[in-house]
C-alpha cells in the first residue's frame, strides 16, 4: 500500500473514526467483530501486483477456447489465487448462512416449486403482471429479442430527449450489449455499481453475475481508475479507489436524463419490481431521474409477495454469504411527476422453455453460488468463457444461444456435482452439463478428440464391472506411467493441475474385501 | 402478429405440460425470540448500521441532536427533530446533493434481517435516503416483525408506489473483498427505536 486511506468527505463522525480503527487498517470493526456483510471477504486477502490475463479470443462464430484463455488466467498466479480464495470465501460464507437457518433446505424446495409453477403458466402470470404494472401507471413493452430490446429503449430515451442513462447492474443488458448498441447511437451509458463500472471504464465485460470485477487486483484496479478518472496510478488503496469512484460518478448520477435498473422478481399480483443491490445505486438511478427504466427477462416473473420472501431470504445468502443485501427495493409505480417503463424480454427464453432437459434453467435467480464453489470457474476466471454467463449456469445458458460458439463450455466441468448442491432453486445444474455434451455431440458440434473421450467415458460409465476394472487400471497407471502420458496435449485437464494421488484402494474393493460377506 | 402475441404465443406453445401446484408458504414463526428489538439490534449491526440506544431519561432524541450537532444541512421529515432543510420546498432530487443528515421515520422493521422499511410516503423525495451523507431512521419498537414472511404481508407493499429495505449503509466489497461503507449512498445509517407520537402516526 502506498498511501493513507483518504477520510470519506462530507461530515466527520465519531463512528467514521471508531470503526475504521483496527489492527488491519482496511477491515471495519463493531463490538470487536470484523464486519464482513455484502461482498466483503471474511478473513485478509492480500496481492502483489501482476499484469492482468484477458478472457478468451472471441472470432467471430468460432468455438470459444476455454482452456487456452483459463491456461493464461492460471498462468498469473496472484490473480489466480486471489481469485480462487475470494470466491471461496463467499461460498464458505454461504455455508455459515445456511446452517443457522434451520428451514434452508425447505425453502430451497419451495424456490424451486414456485419457479416450475410460474414457468409452466408463463403466459398467465406475464399477462397479470402486465395488467396490475398498467393499472399502476407503469408503460409496459414486450421485446422478442436483444435488438428489439435495444431499439425500445432507444425509442423511449429519444421520446424524452435523454442523451445520458444511469443504471444499476443488469445481466439482461449485457445479454443485449446494450451499452454497444447506445454508443453507436449517441447515447452515454454510465454504470453505477462499482464493479460494473471498473468493466465498463475498462472496456471489459462482467467476468461474474454478482461481482463483476472480481478477477482483477486492487493494482488493475488503480491501473483503470488512473486512465480515466485521473486517480493516482501508484496508489492502490482500496479506499482511495472507491472513495474517487463515488467523487468522479455522483455528478453523473445528478446530471443524468434517465435512469435504468434490472430486475430480480417481478411480482405478477402487485406489478412490482424488486431490485437488489448493496450499493444503493439502483434507487439513485431509479429515483433521480424522472424517468425509469426497468429491463425484465420474462422468466422473473413470480406470483405474489409471499413467494417473494422466499426468494429474498435465499438470494443473497447463496451469492456473498449476507443475510440480505443493504437493499432490497420495490418498485411499483411511478413518483409523482416521474415516468416508469417496464421492458419484458424474451430473447430465447420462449425456446428455452421447450427444451424438455433444459428449461429448469430459467428458474435460476442469478445468485453465483454455483460459480463460487466450481473449482473450474475459481482457476480460470469468467472471462476465459467469453460469453455473456459464465461458469456452470452459464455453460448450460450460453449453447442456447449459439450452439457452436459455445460448444466447448459444456466440457469446462468436473461434473462433481457442487454447482447442483449449493443451488437455492435446485437447477440439476451437473446433469444439464453432461446432457449438453450429448446434445452437442448430436449436433456435430464437438472436436474429434473430445468425441472419442466421451464415446469411450460413455461405454465405460454404463457399465459397472468396465468402470471398475478401468479405475483399478487408471489407478494403476497414476502411479506408474511416465508424466507425459498423463499430461499430454489431448487431455486438456492434465495441462495446468497435478493429478490428484490415487487412493490405494476404491471405495468398491474396499467394501467387498470388508463388508462385501455381511447382509 | 405484435411482439407481445409472438413471446405469448411462444410461450404456450412451449411451455411444459406439467402438472407443478402452487406451494403455500409457511410464516417460518415457531421459536421466536422474546425480544424482537435485541435479535433487530444484533442484525442491524452485523449488517454494518448503528443502532442509538435511547437516553434512559431526559430527551428521547438526544442521540440524534448528538450526532448532527455538527451538521451543515440537515433534511428531517419527522416532526421529533427539525432540520434546516424542507423536503417540501426542494424541486428536484438533485437539490439534495449537499444534504449532511437525512432524518426519517421508518415504516417498520425486520428483525431476522437488521432491515428497515421506507417507502414513498415518508421519504417525501426517494432519493434524499441516497443522496445524503447519513441516513438516521426513527423506528417504533413495536413496529419490528420477527421476519420476511411477516413482512410481505404488510398493505404497504400494496399501497405504495416505492418501498425499500434499507439493511445497514451503501456497501461494496467490489474491489479484493474490502469492505466499503458509503459504495454510491448514505456512509452511514443510524436507527433511534423511538415510539410514533401522535403527530408522527397521523402523517403516515
Amino acid at each position: 500500500m502506498s498511501s493513507e486511506p483518504i477520510p470519506p468527505k462530507g461530515i466527520s463522525t465519531p463512528e467514521t473514526a471508531q470503526v475504521r480503527a483496527s489492527e488491519d487498517g482496511e477491515v471495519i470493526y463493531r463490538h470487536g467483530q470484523r464486519l464482513d456483510h455484502a461482498e466483503a471477504a471474511s478473513k485478509p486477502l492480500r496481492s502483489a501486483p501482476e499484469k492482468q490475463p484477458r478472457g478468451a479470443r472471441i472470432r467471430g462464430n468460432r468455438p470459444i477456447d476455454q482452456a487456452e484463455a483459463a491456461a493464461r488466467f492460471i498462468a498469473a498466479p496472484e490473480h489466480e489465487e486471489m481469485h480462487d480464495a475470494r470466491l471461496w470465501d463467499l461460498r464458505h460464507k454461504r455455508d455459515r448462512e445456511m446452517q443457522v437457518i434451520p428451514e434452508w433446505e425447505t425453502l430451497r424446495a419451495l424456490a424451486s416449486a414456485i419457479k416450475e409453477h410460474t414457468l409452466t403458466h408463463l403466459d398467465e402470470y406475464l399477462e397479470q403482471f402486465e395488467a396490475h404494472a398498467q393499472g399502476n401507471g407503469v408503460h409496459v413493452h414486450w421485446a422478442r429479442d436483444a435488438a428489439e430490446h435495444n431499439r425500445i429503449v432507444h425509442g423511449i430515451l429519444r421520446d424524452h430527449g435523454a442523451r445520458s442513462l444511469i443504471k444499476s447492474k443488469s445481466m439482461l443488458t449485457e445479454e443485449c450489449g446494450m451499452r454497444h448498441y447506445m454508443a453507436s447511437v449517441g447515447i452515454e451509458v454510465i454504470e453505477t455499481d462499482l464493479g460494473e463500472r471498473i468493466q465498463q471504464l475498462d472496456n471489459e465485460d462482467p467476468s461474474h453475475v454478482v461481482v463483476p470485477a472480481v478477477h482483477k487486483l486492487r493494482t488493475d484496479v488503480a491501473e483503470v481508475f488512473a486512465k480515466t478518472i485521473g486517480t493516482d496510478p501508484d496508489n492502490s488503496d482500496v479506499h482511495y479507489l472507491a472513495e474517487s469512484q463515488r467523487e468522479a460518478t455522483r455528478p453523473l448520477i445528478l446530471d443524468a436524463d434517465a435512469g435504468m435498473t434490472g430486475c430480480n422478481f417481478a411480482v405478477a399480483d402487485t406489478g412490482t419490481v424488486t431490485v437488489c443491490t448493496n450499493e444503493g445505486n439502483a434507487d439513485l438511478s431509479a429515483n433521480v431521474p424522472k424517468l425509469h427504466i426497468a429491463s425484465i427477462g420474462i422468466e422473473k416473473i413470480i406470483p405474489r409477495l409471499e413467494h417473494l420472501a422466499v426468494f429474498v431470504r435465499l438470494l443473497s445468502r447463496s451469492a456473498l454469504g449476507s443475510p440480505i443485501t443493504q437493499y432490497t427495493s420495490h418498485f411499483r409505480g411511478p413518483r409523482e411527476g416521474g415516468e416508469m417503463h417496464f421492458v419484458l424480454v424474451d430473447n430465447g427464453r420462449s425456446a428455452r422453455l421447450g427444451m424438455e432437459e433444459f428449461w429448469t434453467s430459467l428458474k435460476c435467480i442469478r445468485c453465483g453460488a454455483c460459480m463460487n464453489t466450481c473449482p473450474v470457474y475459481r482457476r480460470s476466471g469468467g472471462l476465459s468463457y467469453g460469453a455473456t454467463y459464465s461458469g456452470p449456469i452459464g455453460i448450460i445458458i450460453d449453447p442456447t444461444f449459439n450452439a457452436r460458439k459455445y460448444s466447448n463450455l459444456p466440457f469446462a466441468s468436473t461434473l462433481n456435482g457442487s454447482c447442483t448442491n449449493v443451488c437455492p432453486v435446485k437447477i440439476n445444474i451437473h446433469e444439464q452439463i453432461y446432457a449438453w455434451r450429448r446434445e452437442l455431440v448430436k449436433q456435430h458440434e464437438v472436436p474429434f478428440v473430445k468425441k472419442v473421450a466421451m464415446k469411450a467415458a460413455g461405454e465405460v460409465l454404463s457399465r459397472p464391472a468396465v468402470y471398475r476394472a478401468a479405475v483399478a487400471t487408471a489407478n494403476a497407471a497414476i502411479d506408474h506411467l511416465p508424466r507425459f502420458v498423463i499430461y499430454n496435449g489431448l487431455n486438456a485437464w492434465g495441462k495446468h493441475r497435478e493429478v490428484p494421488n490415487p487412493p490405494d484402494q476404491s471405495f468398491h474393493s474396499w467394501y467387498q474385501q470388508n463388508r462385501g460377506e455381511k447382509p | 402478429m405484435s411482439s407481445r402475441d409472438d413471446i405469448l404465443a411462444a410461450i404456450r406453445n412451449n411451455r411444459p405440460k406439467l402438472d407443478r401446484p402452487l406451494p403455500d408458504v409457511p410464516a417460518f414463526d415457531a421459536g421466536a425470540p422474546s425480544s424482537l428489538v435485541a435479535m433487530f439490534k444484533a442484525s442491524l449491526t452485523r449488517m454494518g448500521g448503528l443502532f442509538l440506544d435511547p437516553p434512559e431519561s431526559g430527551d428521547p432524541v438526544q442521540p440524534v441532536l448528538e450526532k448532527i450537532a455538527s451538521a451543515k444541512i440537515v433534511c428531517s421529515t419527522v416532526p421529533e427533530v427539525s432540520g434546516n432543510r424542507v423536503i417540501g420546498s426542494v424541486r428536484s432530487p438533485a437539490a439534495l446533493a449537499d444534504v449532511d443528515f437525512a432524518i426519517v421515520r421508518a415504516t417498520f422493521a425486520v428483525a431476522e434481517t437488521g432491515s428497515v422499511l421506507l417507502d414513498d410516503v415518508h421519504l417525501g423525495l426517494n432519493a434524499v435516503a441516497y443522496l445524503a451523507q447519513h441516513l438516521i431512521v426513527l423506528l417504533d419498537p413495536a413496529d419490528i416483525l420477527l421476519n420476511l414472511h411477516h413482512a410481505y404481508r404488510r398493505p404497504e407493499f400494496r399501497e405504495r408506489h416505492y418501498a425499500v429495505f434499507h439493511t445497514g449503509p451503501s456497501a461494496t466489497a467490489d474491489i479484493e473483498g474490502v469492505l466499503i461503507h458509503g459504495a454510491q449512498g448514505v456512509r452511514s445509517l443510524s436507527v433511534l427505536p423511538l415510539p410514533r407520537t401522535v403527530t408522527s402516526a397521523r402523517q403516515s
